[in-house]
C-alpha cells in the first residue's frame, strides 16, 4: 500500500511539472511576461525593478526555476485589480465554490443513482426510456442556458428560490444558514446537470452488466430477497466506478462551475478567473491555473485511494 | 394432484420439463419433455455437450431460468409441491433451503466485494430467524464440515484471498447451511485441477451419503459420473435420449450417442487402438431436424429414424431414445 | 425495409449506400437531420429572408427596444420574436447568429479533424517513441476539463473570433488524434496495407489513401458530435463574454445580452437564442448518436 501510494506521489508530481510548465510557457513564451505579470499602470522604474525581481532579465530556463520557486513559497503574483497576493484571493473565494462543487456532486448522486438504478433493472420499461432520453438532453444542454431557465422559471415566474449571489453565510459557508440553502439549490442544480446524466448512465450500464454476473445469480439461488441480491450484492458492486468516476469528476465539476457561477453571480473562483480574464489581470489567472492543477492532482489521488477502499482486490493486492 | 407412490421415497420427480427461449431468432426448445426422478439420498448424473439442455434442466429445477427462458410445460414435484407453478417468493423460501445449487466457476460465483462472512450469514438469515452470531456459528461449522482449515480466520477474507478449489468448498458450504434435500451441481469441479476435482468428489460423496441430500451432478465429464453417481441421464438437443442405472450405462450402453461419448474417454479405449469420435456437431436448437435429432451424426441412422422415436425401456432399469439401439452387445 | 428484400434490388450495394438506407432507416435520425438541414439553410439565407439586417444601425430603431413577441415596431415590422435592448429583430438576430455559430463550430471542428486525424495516423503508423508522445498529449489534453483548457488558452492569446477557433481546435484535437489512432492501428494490420506496403508506395499514398478511408466511420461520428460540442462551447465563451466580439454576436452573446432583461421578466432576448441554440444541438447529437448505432460493426473498441 505504501509503495503504491509513494509510487502514485511521484506520479502526480511529475504532472504537476509538466503544468507548471505549460503554465510558465503559456505565460512567458506565448504571451509577453512583462505585460502579463506587470501592471500595466506601473512607471518605468517600476517595470525595471519588478523585471529583475522576476528574473525576467535572465534565460528562460533560470526564469522557470524562479517562478518554481516562487510558487513553491506560495508566491504567485500580485493581483492587479485588488492588489492583493494572487494566491490569497483565490483561497479566499476557495469554500464557495467548493461548496457549489459538492451541492452538485450529492445531486447528481441523489437525482442520477436511484434514476439509473431503475433503468437498469428494467431496461425496457418506458420509464427507463425516458430516463435515458433525457439524459441525452443532459448532455447536450448548455449549462449557461439551463442556468437562466432555472433562473426565468424558479426566480423569475415562480418566486420560490433567490436568482442570484450566496446569501446568508455561516463562518464562509452557505449551507450552514436557511437563507444560504436556498441560494444554494439552484446553482447546485444547474452545475449538477450534466454529471446526473453521466451518473444515470454509469449506474443503467454498470447494473446491466453486474446483473448478468454468476454471483448474481448465486446469490438468487441462496434464497436471497430480491432486494438483498439488488441493494447489496449489485450495488455495492456498481458503487466502485461510479464512485470512482464521481470523484473524478468532481475536478471538472469545480472547472465547469466558471459557468454556473457566472450565471447565478456565485462569488467563487470561477466568477473571479472570468472578472481577471476580462480586465487582464494575469497573476490572478495563473495563480488560479496552478491551483485548479493541483486541486486535480490531489483529487486524482485521493479518488485512487477511496477506490482502493472500495475495492477489496485492489486493498489487498497492496499488502501481499 | 398428488403423486403419491414414488413420493415417498423419490426427493424429486420431473415429469415432461419444457423450457424454451423466446429469442428474436425464434424459440430454442433448450429442454424438450425431460423426464427424471432422484431418490433419497441417491446422485443423479445429468451428462451431455454444452448445448444440450442439462444446465437448462437444472436452473429449472431451482426455478432461476432468466428471460427471454420460460418453463412452458410439464412439472417438478419436490416436496409434494410443483415447483413450476409456485410463485417467486414460495421459490425463494425454497431456494438456498431445500434445494441448494452449486456453479460451474468458483472464480465467479463468490461476489468480490463482499466478505465470505457476510455471504455466507445473509445466507442462513434469509431462511431463519436468527441472530448474527449464531448465524455466524453455523458458517463456520459449515466450512469446517467441507474442510476449510481455520474457518474463522476465513470467514473476514475476501473470495479474491482463497484458490479456486477452496472458493468452490465456500460454495458447497454456503450450499449445506440449510441441510437440504436436494443439491443441483452444475459442473462444478470442470473449472478445477484434476488433484483438487478429486478431492471435491470425495468430499461431496461424504456429505451426501451422511446427510442423505439428493444430487444432481451435471457434467460432461464421464468419469466423474462413474465415480460418483447412482444413475445417470445422458441429454442430447434438450431431451433426455438415454437412461439408467450408472453401472448399467456405462458398461452397455444402448443409445449410439452414448456409446460414442464413452468411446470418446481416452481410458476407455484400449491402448493402441484409435480414440473413437462422434462425427459432427451439435445441431442448432432453433432447427432440429425432424425424427432422431442425432441422426445425421449417427451411423446406424436409416428411413425410421425420420419417426421421433420415444424412450423405449430396452432393459431392467435402462431406456433409450432409439430405433437401432446396440442390444448386441452383452454388459460383461 | 421489407420492400427491398422483395424487390431486390438491381443495383450494387456499395457500403456508401447501404449507410445511406440504414440511416434513413432511422426516424429519430432523419428528424435530427432535416432539422439541422433547415437551419443550416435558413442561416445560410439570413441575409435574403430576415426582415432586418441586425447590424445596419440605419434600420434599427432604438425605440423599438424590448419589444415583445409579435409586437410590430416603429418601422412597420413585426417582430415575431421581440427586439433587443437596441430594438434589433430578434429573429433577424438569431439567423445571423446562427450563421456565426455554425461557421466557428464547424470550422474549429474541421481543423481540429484534420490536425487530429493527422497526428492520430501518425502516431499510429509511425510507433514507438513518436506514437508515445502524441499519445502522452493527448492524454494530457484530455484529462483537462475542455472549458478549463479554452479559457486559459482565451487568456493567454486573447479575445476575438479566431482565437476561440484557435482555442477550440486545440481543444478539440484529441478526441480526433485517439480516434483515428485507434481505428488506424487495427486497420494496419490488414492484409491491404501489407500489400501496399510491399507494393513499395510512398508512404504518403498509404496513409491518406489507404488508411485514412477505413478511419472514416468513426472520425465521422466523432466529427458530428464534436461539431456539437464545439457549437457549445463557442457559446459558453461568448456568454461569458470571452468569445466572438460585440460586432458580430453569436448566438452564446445574443443570450448573453438579454441576461440582465430576464430578471425583469423580459425573457425573449434570452430564451429565443437559447432554444435555436438547444435544437441546433440536438439536431446534431441526435445525428451523431444514431451515426454511432449504424457505423458500430466498424467502431469495435
Amino acid at each position: 500500500m505504501t509503495v503504491y501510494l509513494l509510487r502514485r506521489l511521484f506520479q502526480s508530481l511529475l504532472v504537476l511539472v509538466a503544468m507548471s510548465l505549460i503554465v510558465f510557457v503559456g505565460v512567458y513564451a506565448v504571451g509577453d511576461p512583462v505585460e502579463i505579470l506587470i501592471s500595466p499602470d506601473a512607471d518605468q522604474a517600476e517595470r525595471a525593478r519588478a523585471i529583475v525581481a522576476l528574473g525576467l532579465d535572465k534565460p528562460l530556463w533560470q526564469q522557470y526555476l524562479v517562478f518554481v520557486q516562487n510558487a513553491l513559497r506560495g508566491d504567485l503574483g500580485r493581483s492587479f485589480v485588488y492588489n492583493e497576493p494572487a494566491l490569497q484571493l483565490i483561497l479566499q473565494k476557495m469554500p464557495a465554490t467548493m461548496e457549489l462543487a459538492l451541492g452538485a456532486t450529492v445531486f447528481a448522486i441523489l437525482v442520477g443513482l436511484p434514476l439509473g438504478l431503475y433503468a437498469g433493472l428494467h431496461p425496457d420499461s418506458g420509464g427507463a426510456k425516458a430516463i435515458m432520453a433525457g439524459s441525452i438532453l443532459g448532455f447536450s444542454l448548455p449549462t449557461f442556458w439551463v442556468g437562466l431557465m432555472l433562473i426565468m422559471v424558479f426566480a423569475v415566474q415562480l418566486g420560490w428560490l433567490p436568482s442570484t449571489g450566496r446569501g446568508d453565510t455561516l463562518w464562509g459557508w452557505s449551507f450552514l444558514t436557511p437563507n444560504g440553502l436556498s441560494h444554494l439549490v439552484l446553482p447546485s442544480i444547474n452545475l449538477a446537470l450534466f454529471k446526473i446524466s453521466l451518473v444515470i448512465r454509469l449506474t443503467r450500464s454498470g447494473v446491466r452488466e453486474t446483473m448478468l454476473m454468476d454471483y448474481v445469480k448465486f446469490a438468487r439461488a441462496k434464497g436471497l430477497s430480491r432486494n438483498r441480491v439488488t441493494y447489496v450484492h449489485v450495488f455495492k458492486n456498481i458503487l466502485i466506478p461510479v464512485v470512482t468516476v464521481v470523484g473524478l469528476e468532481l475536478g471538472s465539476t469545480i472547472a465547469f462551475s466558471v459557468v454556473t457561477e457566472s450565471v447565478f453571480a456565485w462569488p467563487g473562483m470561477g466568477k473571479l478567473i472570468i472578472d481577471s480574464i476580462n480586465v487582464l489581470d494575469r497573476p490572478v489567472i495563473v495563480a488560479y491555473l496552478m491551483i485548479i492543477v493541483l486541486m486535480f492532482i490531489v483529487i486524482n489521488l485521493v479518488v485512487d485511494i477511496m477506490y482502493s477502499v472500495l475495492d477489496p482486490r485492489v486493498r489487498l493486492e497492496g499488502q501481499g | 394432484m398428488f403423486q403419491q407412490g414414488f413420493a415417498v421415497t423419490a426427493t424429486l420427480e420431473v415429469r415432461d420439463l419444457q423450457t424454451h427461449f423466446f429469442t428474436r431468432a425464434g424459440v430454442v426448445k433448450a429442454v424438450d419433455g425431460v423426464s427424471f426422478t432422484v431418490e433419497r439420498g441417491k446422485v443423479l448424473g445429468l451428462v451431455g455437450e454444452s448445448g444440450s439442455g442439462k444446465s437448462v434442466t437444472g436452473f429449472s429445477i431451482i426455478g432461476l431460468v432468466d428471460a427471454p427462458g420460460r418453463v412452458v410445460g410439464g412439472s417438478i414435484w419436490f416436496q409434494g409441491k410443483d415447483l413450476a407453478r409456485l410463485s417467486e417468493e414460495e421459490m425463494r423460501s425454497l431456494r438456498g433451503n431445500r434445494i441448494a445449487m452449486i456453479f460451474q466457476d468458483p472464480m465467479m460465483t463468490l461476489n468480490p466485494v463482499l466478505r465470505v462472512d457476510t455471504q455466507m450469514i445473509e445466507t442462513v438469515q434469509a431462511h431463519e430467524q436468527v441472530d448474527r452470531e449464531t448465524a455466524r456459528q453455523r458458517a463456520r461449522d459449515a466450512l469446517g464440515m467441507v474442510g476449510i482449515p481455520s474457518p474463522d480466520e476465513r470467514l473476514m477474507s475476501y473470495p479474491h484471498q482463497f484458490s479456486g478449489g477452496m472458493r468452490q468448498r465456500v460454495a458447497i458450504a454456503i450450499a449445506l447451511l440449510h441441510r437440504p434435500d436436494l443439491i443441483v451441481a452444475d459442473e462444478p469441479t470442470t473449472a478445477l485441477d484434476v488433484t483438487i476435482q478429486g478431492q471435491i468428489l470425495a468430499e461431496v460423496q461424504k456429505l451426501a451419503a451422511t446427510t442423505g441430500t439428493s444430487l444432481i451432478w451435471i457434467t460432461h465429464d464421464l468419469s466423474v459420473v462413474a465415480g460418483l453417481a447412482d444413475d445417470i441421464a445422458v441429454m442430447y438437443a434438450g431431451r433426455i435420449v438415454e437412461d439408467g442405472p450408472v453401472s448399467q450405462v456405462l458398461d452397455a450402453p444402448l443409445h449410439p450417442y452414448t456409446v460414442g461419448l464413452i468411446g470418446s474417454v481416452p481410458s476407455r479405449n484400449k491402448r493402441g487402438e484409435p480414440l473413437r469420435q462422434i462425427p459432427g456437431m451439435t445441431p442448432s436448437l432453433l432447427k432440429l431436424p425432424a425424427g432422431c435429432a442425432f441422426r445425421s451424426r449417427c451411423e446406424r441412422a436409416d428411413e425410421a429414424c425420420l419417426e421421433h422415436p420415444a424412450l423405449f425401456g430396452l432393459r431392467e432399469g435402462q431406456r433409450a431414445r432409439c430405433f437401432h439401439p446396440h442390444l448386441e452387445e452383452v454388459p460383461a | 425495409m421489407s420492400s427491398t428484400t422483395v424487390a431486390p434490388a438491381v443495383r450494387e450495394e456499395t457500403p456508401f449506400r447501404r449507410f445511406l438506407s440504414e440511416f434513413a432507416a432511422s426516424k429519430i435520425a432523419m428528424g435530427g437531420f432535416i432539422v439541422f438541414a433547415i437551419i443550416v439553410v435558413l442561416a445560410v439565407l439570413a441575409p435574403w429572408i430576415t426582415p432586418q439586417d441586425p447590424y445596419d444601425l440605419g434600420t434599427i430603431d432604438i425605440m423599438d427596444g424590448r419589444l415583445e413577441p409579435g409586437a410590430v415596431g416603429a418601422s412597420g415590422i413585426t417582430h415575431w420574436l421581440g427586439t433587443d435592448d437596441q430594438g434589433r429583430d430578434m429573429l433577424s438576430g438569431i439567423l445571423y447568429g446562427l450563421r456565426i455559430s455554425l461557421t466557428v463550430g464547424a470550422g474549429s471542428a474541421l481543423i481540429a479533424g484534420l490536425v487530429g486525424a493527422s497526428l492520430g495516423m501518425l502516431a499510429a503508423y509511425a510507433g514507438g517513441r513518436t506514437d508515445s508522445v502524441i499519445m502522452r498529449v493527448v492524454d494530457l489534453q484530455l484529462s483537462f476539463p475542455t472549458i478549463l483548457a479554452a479559457l486559459m488558452i482565451l487568456a493567454f492569446l486573447g479575445k476575438g473570433i479566431l482565437n476561440v477557433v484557435i482555442a477550440l481546435v486545440i481543444v478539440e484535437w484529441a478526441y480526433y488524434a485517439r480516434t483515428v489512432r485507434g481505428s488506424a492501428l487495427v486497420e494496419r494490420r490488414r492484409e491491404y496495407i501489407e500489400a501496399a506496403q510491399c507494393l513499395a508506395l510512398p508512404t504518403r499514398r498509404i496513409l491518406f489513401r489507404h488508411l485514412l478511408p477505413n478511419c472514416l466511420p468513426p472520425l465521422i461520428v466523432v466529427g458530428t458530435i464534436q461539431v456539437a460540442r464545439a457549437i457549445a462551447l463557442e457559446a459558453t465563451l461568448s456568454f461569458l463574454g470571452l468569445g466572438v466580439p460585440i460586432t458580430e454576436p453569436s448566438l452564446g452573446l445574443l443570450i448573453a445580452n438579454g441576461y440582465e432583461y430576464m430578471l425583469s421578466g423580459k425573457y425573449w432576448i434570452s430564451f429565443y437564442p437559447g432554444v435555436a441554440l438547444l435544437i441546433t444541438i440536438v439536431s446534431i447529437n441526435l445525428m451523431g448518436d444514431h451515426l454511432r448505432d449504424v457505423l458500430n460493426p466498424r467502431l469495435k473498441k
